[in-house]
């Protein structure tokens, strides 16, 4: 594979790779890209830096042609083009690599390469292709496997060598890191700057700073839809960067020092279980315990068992040996979600639409839905509708959900705002027991703030709280211990003072981490 | 002896042509559930198809012009399906019991005309020496050419699938259509095609009813088979090959409560022609108690629908 | 194409009232076009079957007696659909209703306690709720479809019905004729209103009506229905429990199947038949959608298919028009309704181009 390496004849002025002018896209009820310019010079990584929400998935779907702007022009190399659809980008040199993979679970990692190359189907000459190409760059991957067995490193590993294949001279890559162990971030590191230095451009998306600092040569930073400037990430401070992206500083909240922890809360002992997921993973002799008055947080990548782990304790799977998850001194394994919400569980999942709200409901149904039992909203077997209305007038002014009314349905809010409605609705039914997974993911700045202080302050109230988070910072923010999953195995706890980011990154990796140090930076 | 291998040989044809409107269907209606797309209305496209390819048989007195008509009248119901799940994202459970009810009501109304009229059926290939093979030569030289027809569909759909970039693209569209849109296939065109290639065939299960099983036209005369059909795709874990097994089967549990009835068994007819139900019953059960074997094979979009742009 | 949906981030709670009646609008337009294709004058035939049906008070009885076994039916389909249990079997529930209803009448056909009608009832709703149960079994325990199986037994259903009135159930002075003897006036459900056919059996089915939508809209049960059908994901998170919601769909559906399947013998056939329904249970399906799967909706909308049996036996009798006609009505009506119902979640758009033009024109 040969890449064209940029040439930098000072005598000319160099011709941008890609160069966005003027661009708008609305959506019904928003602005998403409102005059947004951007100017990618060959060989140069480009940071799109943006809090969620500002435009900037918007903004490279316009780039590779999944969506069409509204106003504004693209030029290619200095030649003004129309891109009509992801084939057109492909053939141009665009190669992308998506934030929730655009990846066939039931397919082989060739066939998934096939379905995003252009050109002849002949599958052993591309399987040929793939191994060439992930042994250059230092990607192992096998193309006979299928993509639902693979960890989702390689399942990125997948995307990226499914650009390398088209010599690509511009790669977008969509918050790429975010689903890493910080080793394995290192390693796509590496492989994006020996891209660069031979010559193709990259487009790296995110709202991780420190990353962008490390990484990039030139960043543009997006808020509300809009342009607000462009910056060198090397001369920054990661405040002053995030001074433009939020628009003002921002107050993280701090734990509370020493946090008065009290007696055992929740105690998992020794918690194995069978995934009811094919493609999900075992947990394996889990073992922790949550004290009232602490945050104790799960760190871990996407798909480690977490799901599995969060599905026994909230009692959507039930556990046959109920001593194996112990709520408030009452052995619960087999008690399902009613009887342990009773018990004093409240539970703020994943998934906000679908899971923790209905989203075709009212605001007043959705606090109905799991406020019914402990606010006492049945009687006689019917609804009780003016307490229920009661109910969740009082979590949207509490928790400052904005919104037209309690009678909005659950679809209308902003996932900041949903998220607030969520959680306001299981603090306020006095819980001794809080947990949530993902708690500010996908929610804006000033949402999240909210919702760590909403947590704290629990904790300080004396519940004991579980967070399960992907996102490392939220954790050393909030937590007062911190336990790591890692193919459906937890680490002992450690005090969050006590460890460090390296640290809770390499027990992140688990067996993988091991592979990625061998084949770390290449470049 | 001689008497009893012709009468074998006689059970085994009629075996054939009882499953071989199950093949088609059920290979139509797996394609486009490879696609994403579950289409209920299989039962109702096959009536349509019955009794359009009667119609046009009368008409023309040409079969393969009777089929082709078929085939479009298949087609078009599923067009119509299209439509609606595709482009109006309706529900594809209700819209296909839709189409049921309205291809039973529309080709009765068609038919009302043709019930009772006689039609010679479609001609069965006669060989020289091969076809006067005793055994063999009726069963694999002595069908009628839609038999061969069916096989080679579902070789061909089988290879399609497989080995073609275009059935490829098909099965990554029914796998995650957000996937596949984002790499920029038209998810919609794509399951137009699928869902009408899926109609095609069910009209032309249809016309095998009306033109060679059963040369006339009666009212409700696929008596479920198109459910069947789709019983069979699940019954096949969505591979072509298997459901050229499980039609055949279907065929032969068919065949033999005709025959058991004939020969005046002490049981009473309507007892032995539940047989087929029942067993497609059991089937299903059988092979939907394993739920991982039917999530690592069922296409993961079946029946959802797919909104462009959110 | 011109037009363009736009989503409109919020369902429309007017489109929900609306499409209903626009579709019955397009049947209406649609159904002319029919009649003139049949080469008929699109008026008389649309009067002859929308209108003079229930002209008189007896047509108006018929129309009630039509429409309770569809109300009946669609009531618990509804409830199932609400949950995304696709029962589709209430034909065959319906038939075991009659047949173990009615088998009960012609056990005690000499009886004259007036507890007869009661037992039948219950005979009946017990009877559809068995042959509900077995969907629900299979499904929960083996996983299987439940649209494929509870359809297979609607098919086995009519066989056992056939082979029942060409054996034991068949009157023994009937000629060998594949029906059963007459019930007596004690198994008969009494009529209502002097000179119609119309029975009990519709009251009960109002009844019914106003307990469904009780339960639908205000009740603890309702609300699980609903979210679990929705989003079985947050019904799971809220501990509503997915076993037992399939089942008590399931056989609540049956049961009402039963009991309509038993009101046929017992009310306006008075016998068992080898048909005891023109498809009662399936146009049910076309019922509970048209009905928004809502029971005071079905109430209307059981009258309205109700109306369409009525008119296709008006134009098959005073025009020639076979019966099918109705068969693709009641089609055409479910069709046009999903079509319609993009309009709830989605708004109609005149494509840019249209609307560059439009502006042009303006300034």
């Amino acid at each position: 594979m040969e890449l064209e390496v940029a040439r930098s004849d000072a005598a000319e002025p160099v011709v941008p790779r890609l160069e966005l002018r003027g661009i708008d896209k609305s959506f019904p009820g928003c602005k998403a890209n409102d005059g947004v310019d951007l100017s990618i010079l060959p060989g140069e990584i480009h940071a799109l830096l943006g809090e969620n929400g500002a435009g900037k998935s918007t903004l490279v779907k316009i780039i590779y042609g999944i969506l069409h702007a509204d106003a504004g022009t693209i030029a290619w190399e200095g030649q003004k083009t129309h891109i009509a659809g992801p084939s057109f980008a492909r053939n141009l040199g665009i190669g992308m690599v998506f934030q929730h993979f655009s990846l066939f679970e039931a397919l082989t990692v060739a066939e998934n390469i096939a379905l995003g190359v252009e050109g002849d189907h002949d599958m052993s000459r591309l399987e040929a292709r793939i191994e060439e190409v992930s042994a250059a760059y230092g990607l192992p991957l096998d193309p006979r496997r299928h993509v639902h067995s693979l960890s989702v490193g390689e399942r990125q590993r997948i995307e990226i060598v499914r650009c390398l294949l088209q010599d690509p001279r511009l790669l977008i890559m969509d918050e790429p890191t975010s689903v890493l162990t910080p080793q394995e971030v290192d390693t796509l590191f590496g492989t994006l700057r020996r891209l660069s230095s031979e010559g193709c451009s990259i487009l790296y998306i995110s709202h991780k700073l420190d990353e962008i600092k490390q990484l990039c040569d030139t960043a543009t930073v997006l808020r509300g839809g809009k342009f607000v400037g462009a910056c060198d990430p090397k001369e920054e401070s990661p405040q002053s960067m995030a001074r433009m992206m939020i628009g003002d500083d921002v107050k993280e909240p701090k734990p509370q020092g020493d946090a008065q922890v009290g007696e055992v809360v929740l105690s998992v002992a020794d918690l194995s279980l069978q995934s009811q997921d094919p493609f999900g993973t075992d947990l394996k002799a889990v073992t922790f315990n949550v004290h009232a008055g602490e945050i104790f947080g799960i760190a871990g990548i996407a798909g480690n068992g977490q799901n599995e782990l969060l599905a026994a304790l909230s009692g959507e799977q039930l556990v046959p040996d109920g001593a194996a998850v112990v709520i408030g001194g009452q052995p619960s394994g087999r008690l399902g979600p009613r009887r342990r919400r009773s018990l004093g569980l409240s539970f703020v999942p994943e998934e906000r639409h679908g899971h923790g709200a209905v989203p075709a409901l009212r605001l007043t149904e959705n606090a109905f839905l799991s406020g019914h039992l402990r606010e006492k909203l049945v009687r006689w077997g019917l609804i009780d509708f003016p307490k229920t209305a009661e109910y969740a007038q009082k979590i949207c002014e509490s928790f400052d959900v904005r919104t037209s009314g309690i009678n909005a349905e659950a679809s209308s809010l902003s996932g900041g705002n949903l998220q607030k409605f969520i959680i306001g609705r299981e603090i306020l039914q006095r819980p001794n027991l809080m947990i949530a997974a993902q708690p500010t993911w996908g929610v804006d700045a000033g949402a999240a703030a909210s919702i760590h202080q909403a947590l704290i302050d629990l904790a300080a109230s004396g519940a004991a709280v579980l967070v399960v988070s992907q996102e490392l910072d939220e954790l050393f923010a909030i937590s007062d211990r911190i336990a790591v999953m890692s193919s459906g195995h937890l680490s002992a706890a450690r005090p969050t003072a006590a460890t460090t980011l390296e640290e809770i990154g390499l027990l992140m990796g688990g067996d993988g981490g091991a592979a990625g140090e061998r084949m770390i930076n290449v470049a | 002896m001689m008497g009893m291998i012709d009468t074998l040989a006689a059970i085994l044809v009629t075996v054939v042509t009882a499953a071989t409107p199950l093949v088609f269907a059920a290979t139509g209606e797996l394609v486009n559930e490879k696609a994403g797309v579950l289409n209920l209305g299989v039962e109702g496209m096959m009536l349509v198809g019955a009794v359009s390819g009667f119609a046009a048989a009368i008409a023309t007195g040409n079969p393969v012009i009777a089929i082709f008509v078929a085939m479009l009248a298949g087609a078009l119901m599923a067009f119509l399906f299209g439509v609606l799940t595709l482009s109006l994202m309706a529900n594809q459970v209700a819209t296909g019991l839709a189409l049921t009810m309205f291809g039973v009501g529309l080709s009765a109304l068609i038919g009302q005309d043709y019930v009772g009229t006689p039609i010679k059926g479609l001609a069965k290939l006669s060989i020289p020496v091969l076809t006067d093979l005793p055994l063999i030569g009726p069963v694999i030289f002595g069908q009628d050419f839609l038999v061969y027809l069916s096989l080679v569909l579902v070789a061909a759909v089988a290879w399609f699938l497989k080995s073609t970039r275009a059935g490829l693209i098909l099965r990554a569209t029914g796998e995650s259509h957000d996937a596949a849109h984002a790499l920029g296939y038209s998810v919609i065109g794509i399951r137009y095609l699928a869902v009408m290639f899926g109609g095609a065939m069910s009209g032309l299960a249809g016309a095998y009813l009306s033109l060679a099983y059963t040369p006339m036209w009666a009212e409700n005369m696929s008596a479920g088979r198109g459910w069947i059909a789709l019983a069979l795709v699940v019954f096949a874990t969505w591979k072509p090959g298997r459901v050229l097994v499980g039609a055949y089967l279907f065929g032969g549990v068919t065949i033999l409560q005709l025959h058991a009835q004939g020969a005046g068994f002490a049981v009473p007819s309507q007892a032995l022609s539940m047989l087929p139900y029942l067993a497609t019953i059991v089937v299903l059960v059988a092979i939907s108690r394993d739920s991982t074997r039917i999530r690592l094979n069922a296409p993961a979009c079946i029946g959802k629908v797919f909104h462009p742009e959110t | 194409m011109l037009l363009k949906l736009e989503p409109r981030g919020e369902t429309s709670r007017a489109m929900i009232y609306l499409t209903p009646l626009l579709a019955i609008l397009l049947t209406l337009i649609m159904g002319a076009i029919l009649f003139a294709l049949l080469g008929h004058n699109p008026l008389e035939a649309m009067y002859a079957f929308f209108i003079s049906p229930i002209s008189n008070s007896y047509g108006l009885g018929e129309l009630a007696v039509k429409a309770t076994p569809l109300i009946l039916c669609a009531i618990g389909l509804a409830l199932g659909f609400r949950a995304n249990v696709w029962n589709i079997g209430a034909e065959g529930q319906l038939t075991l209703g009659a047949i173990c209803g009615g088998g009960l009448a012609l056990w005690f056909y000499d009886s004259e306690s007036v507890f007869l009608l009661p037992a039948m009832a219950l005979a009946g709703a017990l009877g559809g709720l068995a042959w509900a149960a077995i969907p629900a079994f299979l499904k929960l325990r083996f996983n299987a479809n439940e649209i494929l199986t509870s359809l297979m037994l609607t098919y086995v259903a009519t066989l056992l019905l056939s082979l029942l009135v060409h054996g034991p159930y068949r009157d023994p002075d009937g000629f060998n004729f594949p029906e059963s003897r007459l019930f007596a006036d004690s198994a008969l459900l009494p009529v209502m209103v002097e000179g119609t056919r119309l029975h009990l059996g519709a009251a009960v089915a109002v009844f019914v009506v106003l307990v469904a939508w009780l339960v639908v809209s205000r009740s603890f049960i309702g609300f699980q229905i609903k979210v679990i059908g929705l989003t079985p994901a947050a019904a799971g998170y809220a501990g509503f429990r997915h076993h037992s919601l399939v089942w008590l769909t399931l056989l609540t559906g049956g049961a009402l199947a039963g009991l309509a399947g038993l009101f046929e013998v017992a009310g306006p056939i008075g016998q068992i038949t080898p048909v005891i329904s023109p498809g009662y249970g399936f146009t049910a399906i076309i019922v509970a959608f048209v009905g928004r799967l809502h029971p005071i909706g079905i109430l209307g909308a059981g009258l309205l298919i109700a109306l369409s049996y009525l008119g296709g036996e008006t134009v098959q009798i005073e025009m020639g028009l076979p019966q099918a006609v109705t068969g693709v009505f009641q089609g055409m009506l479910l069709f046009f309704l999903l079509a319609c119902d993009v309009l709830i979640r989605y708004r109609v758009r005149w494509s840019i181009g249209a609307s560059q033009e439009a502006r042009g024109t303006a300034s």
